[in-house]
């Protein structure tokens, strides 16, 4: 059975530029413990703002035209600069398709 | 840690054409919408007899009547169907189906109403459902292959935590199984866009892979016919943004997680039956629940995985449908409408392994006959598929 620090992020591959929240909610300015699926790795980041469980922080900053990775794909393009730490969602993320 | 054995077989209904069931209905199947009535009188009369009302079948034409055909013929064909009765209005389409129903063997019998009224009808059927009800209660379980099973996938309210977790559980029990001659299908080409070149990818064949392109670039040609700007309003749903989702290539990418690292070796057209042994199949179907499971039912299938984020509630009539989540706030808050847990990944006290261990106990379970949460609750949405608006 696998035992660690507590982890309130997933993030799916090691390419992928944004982390799920894996806990009910995390709080504006927490220290967050990230866990890498895809190696086994894990580090922490700082919360930005209030993220509810199955939203999206951001591991980077990333301005208007950049593209969010995360599966190791590409799955939209910023249409709002995002700050490292700040929730990820359909007010600064919008599909490629259609 | 000591692998789990997986078990070699199941407790199934075997059936005249090979085929096995893990369920043992009796249904009354109405050819078209003005026939439930009559279908559902029957049912009503009979214990031990479902009726499977639907809206369509009236001046269908074309690629859109054969669907209808198909999935009709289909759904008689199950295994886990042991007789069909068969209603229409009129003779003619109803020997169609009852005529193709009836080369597994199994007992099935048409009527149609016109000329007779729906009284006499009812008296008439009911008393060829009360025999066939008795029949079929007396057939029992027996030990089967579990390459007897036929699993369909198909994931619904999706959030984060089926990308995550749920959808890779399902991933894992494919990895496992399909090396023991299980056949496996998923669908839900509109859910596949934004990854449909990886999808593509996963075809063992370079036929396999051009049909899928061929499939899903269809679809998508009609998409951008039909919408008036996009499918922002669709899809991703609501429930899929309550969840985190953002976009559907977001969706997508989770949604792909089902088939773990199996290859697809042919693609269905819709409630179409794998032709080509055992293994993974792709079918062209919607990504609505309730239509997606029809059509895979109608193609043979006789067990059903729907893993959910923030809580789909679909059943079908003839294919019990096991529900999982890894969705915490789900699990607590509908907990009467899933069957397996497993938000104990996100909390990182299980691992994928164990998780697709349980949820191979948790099907095995079900096909022995264990009822699902949504045959408990009378879940039996049965919905016909339709191409193009009727002549």
């Amino acid at each position: 059975m696998v035992t660690m620090a507590k982890t309130d992020i997933i993030i799916h591959d090691k390419k992928d530029n944004v982390g799920v929240i894996v806990v009910e909610k995390v709080a504006k300015g927490q220290d967050c413990g990230c866990w890498i699926m895809e190696n086994d790795a894990s580090n922490n980041i700082k919360s930005e703002a209030e993220i509810p469980l199955g939203h999206k922080i951001a591991l980077q900053d990333f301005k208007e035209g950049d593209t969010i990775i995360k599966y190791g794909h590409d799955i939209g393009k910023v249409v709002k600069s995002i700050k490292k730490g700040d929730h990820v969602h359909v007010h600064n993320v919008k599909t490629k398709k259609w | 840690m000591v692998k789990m054995e997986i078990p070699k077989s199941f407790l199934g209904y075997k059936r005249e054409n090979g085929r096995a069931g893990t369920r043992n209905h009796v249904i009354i199947l109405p050819v078209d919408d003005i026939s439930n009535a009559c279908a559902e009188a029957v049912s009503n009369n009979i214990k031990g007899t479902i009726a499977l009302p639907h809206s369509y079948g009236r001046l269908q034409f074309g690629a859109d009547l054969e669907l209808h055909f198909r999935t009709m013929i289909g759904t008689g064909k199950n295994p886990n169907v042991a007789a069909v009765i068969v209603i229409g209005i009129e003779p003619k389409w109803t020997k169609r189906i009852v005529d193709a129903i009836a080369k597994t063997g199994k007992p099935v019998e048409g009527f149609s109403i016109e000329g007779v009224g729906d009284i006499d009808t009812i008296a008439k059927v009911s008393k060829k459902a009360q025999e066939f009800s008795m029949w079929a209660s007396e057939k029992q379980r027996e030990e089967c292959p579990i390459s007897d099973l036929w699993i369909s996938v198909k994931c619904g309210e999706s959030d984060t935590t089926s990308g995550l977790a749920s959808n890779p559980t399902v991933g894992n029990l494919m990895d496992k199984l399909e090396p023991l001659g299980v056949h496996l299908c998923f669908g839900e080409t509109s859910e596949l866009t934004g990854a449909e070149n990886i999808c593509a990818k996963r075809g063992k064949t370079k036929e396999a892979q051009d049909k899928f392109m061929k499939t899903w670039s269809s679809y998508n040609d009609f998409i951008l016919k039909e919408a008036t700007n996009d499918l922002s309003e669709s899809q991703p749903t609501a429930g899929n943004i309550a969840g985190g989702l953002t976009t559907i290539e977001e969706k997508a990418f989770g949604n792909f997680q089902k088939i773990g690292s199996r290859e697809f070796i042919d693609v269905l057209e819709p409630a179409e039956e794998p032709s080509k042994g055992k293994g993974l199949y792709f079918m062209d179907t919607s990504s609505a629940a309730a239509e997606c499971v029809t059509l895979q039912a109608a193609g043979g299938f006789n067990i059903h995985l729907f893993p959910t984020g923030q809580g789909n509630i679909i059943g079908n009539p003839i294919e019990p449908v096991i529900k999982l989540t890894a969705n915490p706030l789900t699990a607590k808050t509908m907990s009467e409408h899933i069957d397996l847990d497993v938000s104990k990944i996100l909390s990182r006290e299980m691992n994928l392994d164990q998780a697709g261990d349980e949820l191979i106990k948790a099907t095995l379970k079900v096909a022995n006959g264990r009822l699902t949460c949504a045959e408990a609750l009378g879940h039996k949405e049965f919905v016909m598929t339709k191409l193009y608006r009727s002549a």
